[in-house]
C-alpha cells in the first residue's frame, strides 16, 4: 500500500489537464457563493441558484 | 487515460447531481417554502404591512430593517440583489445548481482521483472510487456542516454572508488538512491495523475537534424560529449531500470495474 504501484499515473500526465481545475473551481465559486461580483449579473445567478445553495448548505442569506 | 477519467468525472458528477436534485427538490423544496413563508410572516408583523405577492420573490426579505423597511410595500421592491427570480424559477434552478456543482465536483475528482490511482489508498478503482467519495464526503461537508450547519431561508444575517462563507471555506481546509495527516499517520505508524486504524482516527479527529473549539460560532437563527422546521432543514441539506456523493462514488466505482472488464480498456 505504501509502494508505488506500477498502477500509477504519471505526474507528466497529469500536469496538463490540472490546468482544468482553476476553472472547475471557478464554476463551483459561481454556483455556490457568487454575489455578482465576479459574473457581474448582479443577483440574478445568486437567486438562480438560491434553492440549490441552501440545499446544498452552503452559507447563504 | 487521464481524459477519460476526466470526461468520466464531468458527466457522472453531472449525473449525479441531477439525482441529488430530485431528492432536493421532492424533500427539501417544501421545507424551503416553510421557512419562506414563516419568514414573510415575520416580515408583516415586523412592519404591519402586507408584503407584495410580486415583491417577494427573492423568497426572503434580504437586507437589514432599514433596507426592509425601503422597500417594504413596493411593486418591484429594490432587492440588494437586484434581479427578480421567481419561485417557480428558483425550483428549475435547484436542478442547474446541482447539475453544475456535480459537473465541476465531479471534474476536480477525476483528478484527484487519477493523481491518487496507485499511490495511496486501494488498489482496485472500484474500491479507490467509493473510498475516495467517502472521504471526500466526510472532510468536505461533514466537518464543516458540524461547525457551520446548512440553513434555510429566514435564518442568517446578510450582512455577515461574506464572514460565514470565508468561516466555511476554512473548515473545509480543515477538513482536508485532516485527510492528510490522517492518511500521512495510517501509512506512517508500525503495527497492525490496532495501531494503524485508531492512530489515523485520533490524527483526523484533533485537528478537526481543535479548530472547531477555536473558529467562532455563527448563532444567527431567529427567535420563535421552530426547531423542529431548523433540524428537518439541516437533515435535508445533509441528505442531498450524502445523495450525491453516495450515487456519485457509486457510480464513478462502477464504470471503472465496467472499464477494467472491457477487453480493450478505454
Amino acid at each position: 500500500m505504501s509502494t508505488l504501484s506500477a498502477r500509477h499515473i504519471p505526474l507528466s500526465h497529469l500536469v496538463p489537464w490540472l490546468l482544468a481545475v482553476p476553472a472547475l473551481l471557478l464554476l463551483g465559486y459561481l454556483v455556490l457563493m457568487d454575489n455578482g461580483a465576479v459574473s457581474q449579473t448582479g443577483g440574478y445567478l445568486h437567486e438562480l441558484m438560491h434553492d440549490g445553495r441552501h440545499l446544498l448548505g452552503v452559507p447563504c442569506h | 487515460m487521464v481524459r477519460t477519467l476526466l470526461v468520466r468525472g464531468l458527466l457522472l458528477g453531472l449525473l449525479a447531481g441531477l439525482v441529488a436534485g430530485v431528492f432536493a427538490f421532492a424533500v427539501g423544496e417544501p421545507r424551503i417554502d416553510d421557512a419562506i413563508a414563516l419568514e414573510k410572516a415575520a416580515a408583516v408583523h415586523e412592519h404591519g404591512a402586507a408584503a407584495e405577492p410580486g415583491s417577494a420573490t427573492h423568497g426572503h426579505e434580504t437586507g437589514t430593517p432599514e433596507q426592509r423597511a425601503g422597500t417594504h410595500g413596493k411593486e418591484s421592491g429594490t432587492h440588494e440583489h437586484g434581479d427578480e427570480v421567481g419561485r417557480g424559477t428558483q425550483k428549475a434552478g435547484l436542478f442547474l445548481a446541482t447539475g453544475l456543482y456535480g459537473l465541476a465536483v465531479g471534474g476536480v475528482f477525476s483528478l484527484a482521483f487519477a493523481g491518487l490511482r496507485g499511490r495511496v489508498g486501494p488498489r482496485s478503482d472500484a474500491a479507490l472510487a467509493l473510498a475516495t467519495a467517502g472521504t471526500a464526503f466526510a472532510a468536505v461537508i461533514v466537518v464543516p456542516f458540524l461547525k457551520y450547519p446548512a440553513n434555510p431561508p429566514a435564518v442568517g444575517d446578510p450582512e455577515t454572508i461574506n464572514t460565514r462563507t470565508l468561516l466555511y471555506l476554512a473548515m473545509i481546509g480543515v477538513g482536508l488538512l485532516s485527510t492528510a495527516i490522517a492518511v500521512t499517520t495510517v501509512r506512517g505508524v508500525r503495527g497492525g491495523p490496532w495501531a494503524r486504524w485508531p492512530a489515523a482516527v485520533l490524527a483526523f479527529v484533533v485537528p478537526v475537534a481543535v479548530a472547531s473549539l477555536l473558529l467562532p460560532a455563527v448563532d444567527e437563527v431567529p427567535d420563535g424560529f421552530p426547531a423542529t422546521l431548523l433540524w428537518q432543514f439541516r437533515i435535508t441539506s445533509l441528505g442531498t449531500q450524502l445523495v450525491f456523493w453516495a450515487s456519485f462514488g457509486t457510480l464513478f466505482g462502477w464504470f471503472c470495474d465496467r472499464a477494467a472488464r472491457a477487453p480493450a480498456p478505454a
